[in-house]
Order: structure tokens, then sequence, then C-alpha cells
């Protein structure tokens, strides 16, 4: 009986493979420039990194300037919605390997809300037309006989998409109608409306559906599905625009 | 959105064209012979293209409106393949206008 030998060397991991990918970064300074331009910056990136990931290369090892909003980096607090070769994503949920990195990955601000630097935009509208259509479970009377509203899960199920929204404004600031007209509260604020709106819990279903019955309300919607594109929670945007719609028309939920 | 960037490009000509349309019409009421010179101009082979072209637009507008009705007060969940049930019913209608029409156009 032989000794068990070592016949080969034990496997060198193979090295996985990384890629230089190029970003398209459109780059603006309030102090110095007038006009935003276009930097492109070199990174060695893996297939499974992120846009997020290829960022924070570049700001901490190129260009300690370049400014972005980002907190948990894992899809859930909306803060790095960004306009990833032209398409409103969210930068943590982008991975280099499906995007053609043949050509520079182009990266900028979100359109519609005013530039304040490099990827950072003034997210106060988007927030004011969020605040205007009352974003809270508004339930004045009694719980019938204890402490819970309950619901059946037929009732829970009926706005269960419109929970999913995170408030990132990818679906507002990708809306042609938005970009033209400032004034609409857009796909976010009615996506939020509507997860109340259709609560059986809620009480100011009627209130809601008179602020959207606006001229800047659901009847700016044009139907274009930029939103239900952009969203990167999956919400079907448009199909609770067009709900809303129909609840305004019924005039209740 | 190419459904939507469509329906305004078809919608704003088709726009246009109703203007004019008003004018011409109502070209006859100020001179009959002004408006029987306008009409005879309308016959020409480049205007016979134009009307390919005004009813194409016409055609995907309308086929199109009913499918944003569709949208707003049936569902939106199939919205993608009403969008390409519209450019089906297009082809077929134009398959069944334009060979006519052209022949119309080049024979008189």
């Amino acid at each position: 009986m032989s000794t068990p030998t070592l016949e080969k060397p034990p496997a060198v991991p193979e090295e996985i493979q990384s890629f230089t990918v190029t970003l398209s970064v459109r780059r603006f300074v309030p102090e110095t420039d007038e006009e935003p331009h276009w930097e492109n910056y070199d990174v060695q990136m893996y297939a499974t990194d992120r846009i997020l990931d290829a960022l924070h290369k570049i700001k901490w090892e190129q260009d300690g300037s370049l400014s972005f909003r980002r907190s948990c980096a894992h899809g859930i607090c909306g803060s790095d919605a960004m306009r990833i070769n032209g398409r409103n994503r969210l930068a943590c949920k982008t991975l280099i390997k499906d995007l053609d990195i043949t050509k520079p990955v182009t990266v900028e601000a979100i359109k519609g809300l005013p530039l304040e630097k490099d990827l950072i935009v003034d997210m106060e509208p988007f927030y004011a037309s969020y605040r205007e259509v009352q974003p809270f479970l508004v339930a004045n009377s009694k719980p019938k006989d204890g402490k819970e509203r309950i619901q059946t899960v037929a009732e829970r199920e009926r706005f269960d998409d419109t929970t999913k929204c995170i408030l990132c404004a990818a679906c507002t600031s990708s809306c042609p109608i938005f970009w033209t007209d400032g004034q609409y509260f857009g796909p976010a604020a009615i996506v939020n409306a509507h997860r109340f709106i259709f609560d059986s819990r809620d009480e100011n279903a009627a209130v809601r559906l008179d602020i959207l019955n606006d001229k800047e309300g659901v009847w700016r919607c044009r139907t274009t599905f930029n939103c239900t594109e952009a969203c990167p929670r999956g919400i079907q945007v448009t199909q609770a625009i067009a709900e809303v719609k129909q609840a305004i028309m019924r005039g209740k939920p | 959105m190419w459904s939507w960037v469509l329906h305004r490009i078809t919608g704003v000509a088709i726009f246009f064209f109703l203007l004019v349309h008003i004018l011409d019409t109502a070209l006859v009421r100020v001179s009959p012979e002004a408006y029987n010179a306008v009409i005879s101009q309308y016959q020409t082979p480049i205007m016979g293209l134009g009307e390919v072209a005004l009813v194409g637009a016409i055609v995907f507008h309308a086929f199109n409106g009913l499918r944003i009705i569709a949208i707003d007060f049936w569902n939106a969940k199939y919205q993608r393949v009403l969008f390409y049930v519209v450019i089906g019913l297009w082809v077929v209608t134009m398959l069944a206008f334009v060979p006519r029409h052209l022949i119309n156009v080049f024979s008189h």
C-alpha cells in the first residue's frame, strides 16, 4: 500500500478576469463651470462590479472631487438614481456585465430637477409633490372592537405594488412630461398617493383624489411608460396612475 | 416611449393638415377659380405620395388612440402587446390602401 502522494500542486485559483471600463461622467462644479462637461475615466472592473463601485474607484483613486449621493449601496435607500447609458437606474443595481463596455459608459445626473453638482440634483421639488399627496395613513374613526384596523389579505394585496417605492426619483425624472412641466406631480407622488388611496384602513382617499384631479395631476400622464421601465423596484407605475385616473372618474377608490 | 413619440408627431402633423385643409376648403367661398387651381395642384404625384404619409399618420394615430383608451380604462399590463397589435393593424391597413391609391395616382 503506497502512501498517497500529491501528484499535482494544489490548483492556484484562476484569476478572475477584469476589464478596463471607460466611464464618461457628466461633471459640473457650480463654482468654476458655466456649463456641464463630459469627462472620461478608465477603471479596472470585474464583471460583477457595479457602476457604484466604478464611481467609488474614481472618487477614491483618481479624482476626489467627483460628487454623487449614495447610502446603503444595496438598492433600498434610493439615493443613487442616475442616468446610465441614457436610462434611469440605481448605480448600485447596475452590473458592469449588463452594459456594453466596448464603448464608454455614460453616467449623468437625473433630468428634470435642478443640477447642483456633478451627479447631485436638488430633490426638493420632487419631495414637495410627494408631501402634497398626504403620504401617510389618515384614520380618524375608532377601530372596530379592539386596537387594530384589520385588513384581509386581498385588501392588502390591492396596493401591494405601490408600497415598494423607495423615492429614488428614477420614474419622475424619466418622464418627458415632467421634463417640460415641472409643476406636474410626477409618477412617484401618484404612486405614493395610490398606496393610501387603495388602503382599506385609510379614510382620506377622497381628499387625495381631489388633489390629483388637477390640471397638473394625473391627467398630465400621457402613458409614455418611461416610468414603468425606469423603476428599479419593478412597480407598474403607469398601471397605478391609470387606476387613480379611474378612481377619480368613479369618485371613489 | 416610441408609441408616445409617434403619437405626438402624427398628432401635430394631422393638426397642420387640418389647418391647411380648412383653409383650402374655405377658399371656395372666396373664389371658386382659385379653389379649382389649388385642388388641381393636389392631383399631382407628389401630393399623392403626401397623401400616403397623411393616411399613414392618421391610421397610426387612430389605432394608437384606441390603445391608449384601453390602457386608461382597462389595463396597462398589455401595453407592449397592444403596441405590436397597433403596428400590425397599421401594416395591414396600409397594405390594403397604398397599392390601390398609388395606382390611382399614377394612372391619371
